[in-house]
């Protein structure tokens, strides 16, 4: 397979994983949360509880839906494009992907339907275990689908021969030095993300004087999250670093953009770096504090990018973009959960205008961050597709450019098509809100005629 | 060659095979249902047979992901292969997929604007359902492996036959689908279905008949396999209960009954897919990679082998569990939305 395939085989992976990854992210958080609410509702008999549940469930219907159809999609590229991928990494890869369709994805795809559908099927104790369980598959997928991820990147528990890698112990495998780290950070990431959704969704309705009582549920419960993961993301993130310091140095030096080992690295604020001549245009940079984050001395020494070979390094420039990116909305997050909180604690939460008015507009940094941090560690990671083992170039299908280009045309298209018309609906579904439940028969009521009762709810709000 | 490695790829293509079986049922009477979806202009009508899979969907649709994720995992050799040498309707199978998958929530949501979305659930289903049968058809004919790598062109797959093997699984999982709506739906949706069903079962039948000469003519070694004795007395069930299965359904379709046409058309399927795989065995990518050649290391396939032991069992289990709390019929004006 020529470069020129390669290189389109990766956009479309790429292509095709950014979109996939936002889907997920929200529902990882978005079943816990429905499943708190359920919970919550459960225990203390309060209505809007209940019906911010139903609200919050038909949104995560819709979330869930394209990230089934695009996670499909994702199971089939590694054979489809990557099949070189299959045969080296296979044995070690394969059963952590197996893995994870046996305990999570049937878990949360089958629980999924009485969750949906069961309102009235089943009784409330087992819809709400339905709920919980659909909670532990996005998290025990996560856990796996991060485990696989983690060997690419670190490597570990397994030997190569004849350029085959085997396994040798499963443990080791699956429990792979950079997998905690990752994990915890994901897992954090994708709980802050859908926190920042649901604060922005009690806002906007706060704003504009709608469900008082369900916007202050949701500004309380979203907030409450945002305050105390942020300082824990940013944790876990630092520590993260050190970790990839230790296994993949080639990745660190680009996320600082680093040359010269030789020296302290300063904390480069922005520059434009420059491969060809191997050191930084336009550099604005604080002397000695990158050597202060990840050595926690001032004139410590890390690798700089001069000491790998040119063929050995990470592209530099979106490695080191995207992780500026993913810091500064994690520092502007720290700001939304601090601010909120000291105003919380004043009480004066539900009546800050500006306030309400601004985070009503911070639904996106979530999913921004976290495909700008995959961005930092996949590129990163480059060129080897598992470190060490397998270089990207050397991965692909034997497949033939007019067809992996036709199958690139393709995914943009429809993945446009689709994912735009999906938040869309998505936005639709919270402009409509969550008094459609309000309007619905009482629990136990066997069948159910409320599809034609919201049907026309739905048209009259069509009309105006 | 030592037992283990000898009995491990022949178990995991049992339970490979099993995934493709149980998908093909599950997914087909859904897919087939958006096959079905032209016939069937009345809104009314659409929204009770998309309710009547709306709880299952997601998970049919899993064991689509175990049986590629199993392939994968076991047999990652014959997985690279099959994937980058069917590459083209593997993909558009999954583009139909991916539409005919978010209308089920999009449909209701887009609602009354909803025609788009009746669209892309029938013509998802209808690309998606061809594209499986091209996928079937490209592999009965054979894949070309050089030095363990695809060696084939993009479009091997244009050829009369996977074209012929797409319509079939057309028509197949509209089948399934008519006989589904005869069992789940009552009045005048099941009564069409009930109609439907008897023409898709006659084509079905001739479709089984025309494969049946097909791929011994075309291909020896299926000759071989069931047209030389003893072969010829062992294998004699199969096509028997195939005719024994084609009755049932005949018979409960003309006969009133309800749940009968759809667990025989189920019957028909798997007969039809025992065929399949009797002619193909030991091949994992006929003509030229077997079970053995394209299998992981044992270590991996044990440790996997491990949780699908324990897992499998539990996943019918709740997979029963949730088609027992949506059994019964379905009505018009049911659902969550």
């Amino acid at each position: 397979m020529d470069f020129d395939a390669v290189l389109l085989a990766r956009i479309q992976f790429a292509f095709t994983i950014s979109f996939h990854i936002i889907f997920p992210s929200f529902t990882i958080g978005l079943a816990a949360f429905i499943a708190t609410l359920l919970i919550r509702w459960r225990l203390t008999g309060r209505d809007h509880l209940h019906r911010l549940a139903r609200f919050w469930t038909k949104i995560f219907a819709v979330s869930f839906a394209m990230g089934v159809v695009s996670g499909i999609v994702m199971s089939y590229e590694f054979g489809t494009n990557w099949s070189n991928f299959s045969v080296v990494v296979g044995n070690v890869i394969g059963p952590l992907l197996g893995y994870e369709v046996l305990t999570a994805f049937f878990l949360e795809a089958t629980f999924l339907g009485i969750m949906l559908f069961g309102w009235q099927r089943v009784p409330p104790n087992i819809h709400v275990l339905a709920a919980v369980l659909v909670a532990l598959g996005t998290s025990l997928s996560a856990f796996w689908i991060l485990s696989a991820n983690s060997w690419m990147q670190t490597p570990a528990g397994h030997e190569v021969r004849d350029g085959i890698a085997y396994p040798v112990d499963w443990i080791a495998v699956i429990f792979n030095p950079s997998f905690p780290y990752r994990f915890a950070h994901m897992f954090t990431a994708a709980y802050l993300t859908t926190s920042l959704v649901v604060l922005a969704v009690g806002a906007r309705y706060l704003v504009k004087g709608r469900f008082p009582e369900e916007a202050k549920t949701m500004l309380r419960m979203g907030l409450g999250m945002v305050a105390v993961l942020t300082p824990l993301q940013i944790f876990i993130g630092d520590q993260h670093g050190l970790n990839t310091l230790k296994y993949q140095p080639a990745k660190v030096a680009a996320i600082e953009s680093h040359w010269d080992g030789s020296k302290p690295a300063p904390l480069v604020l922005f520059a434009i770096p420059n491969s060809a001549e191997e050191r930084n245009d336009f550099e604005i940079a604080i002397p000695n504090v990158a050597s202060l984050i990840l050595t926690h001395e001032t004139d410590g020494l890390f690798q700089g990018l001069k000491q790998f070979a040119p063929e050995d390094r990470p592209p530099v420039f979106p490695v080191f973009l995207a992780f500026r990116l993913m810091v500064g909305l994690g520092l502007v997050m720290l700001a939304i959960g601090v601010v909120g909180a000291w105003l919380w604690f004043r009480g004066r939460l539900f009546e800050t205008k500006w306030y309400l008015e601004a985070v009503q507009y911070a639904w996106p940094l979530g999913f921004i961050a976290i495909l700008a941090g995959w961005y930092v560690t996949e590129i990163g990671r480059q060129p080897w597709i598992a470190t060490g083992v397998l270089r990207t170039a050397d991965a692909a299908s034997p497949v033939a450019f007019g067809a992996v280009l036709f199958g690139l045309v393709l995914f943009v298209l429809v993945y446009g098509v689709v994912f735009s018309m999906g938040i869309y609906y998505i936005n639709r579904l919270i402009e409509y809100g969550p008094k459609g439940a309000a309007a619905e028969p009482p629990e136990g009521v066997p069948s159910r005629p409320l599809g034609a009762a919201d049907r026309a709810a739905r048209g009259a709000i069509e009309g105006t | 060659m030592e037992a283990i490695a000898f009995w491990l790829p022949v178990v995991w293509a049992a339970i490979i095979g099993i995934a493709v079986a149980m998908y093909v049922i599950l997914d087909g009477f859904d897919l087939g249902l958006g096959i079905l979806f032209p016939f069937t202009p009345e809104e009314e009508r659409r929204d009770v047979m998309m309710n009547s899979v709306a709880p299952f969907w997601d998970g049919n649709e899993t064991w689509l992901v175990l049986g590629g994720g199993g392939l994968f995992v076991a047999f990652p050799l014959a997985y690279g292969v099959i994937m980058s040498g069917l590459y083209l309707p593997i993909i558009i199978m999954l583009l139909g997929l991916i539409f005919r998958g978010v209308a089920f929530e999009f449909r209701w949501t887009a609602k009354p604007h909803h025609k788009l979305w009746d669209d892309a659930f029938a013509y998802g289903s209808i690309v998606a359902a061809f594209m499986q049968g091209v996928v079937l058809g490209g592999f009965l004919q054979g894949i070309n492996v050089e030095n363990r790598q695809f060696a084939g062109g993009a479009l091997d797959w244009f050829a009369p036959f996977p074209l012929f093997t797409g319509l079939a699984l057309l028509i197949g999982y509209a089948l399934l689908a008519a006989t589904w709506l005869v069992m789940k739906t009552e009045g005048e949706l099941a009564d069409n279905a009930r109609g439907w069903a008897q023409y898709l079962l006659l084509a079905v039948l001739v479709i089984m008949v025309m494969i049946s000469m097909w791929t011994p003519l075309a291909f020896e070694r299926i000759a071989e396999r069931w047209f030389t004795w003893p072969n010829l007395l062992y294998l004699s069930p199969v096509p028997l209960l195939t005719a024994a299965a084609a009755f049932a359904c005949w018979y409960g379709l003309t006969h009133g009954r309800e749940v009968l046409p759809f667990v025989s058309a189920v019957a028909l399927f798997l007969l039809g897919f025992l065929g399949l795989a009797i002619s193909n065995v030991p091949y994992l990518v006929p003509p030229s990679l077997t079970f053995w050649d394209a299998a992981a290391v044992p270590e991996s396939q044990i440790f996997m082998l491990v949780g699908v032991l324990l897992m499998l069992p539990l996943i019918l289990g709740y997979t029963v569990f949730v088609y027992w709390t949506f059994r019964g019929k379905v009505r018009e004006g049911e659902g969550y939305h």
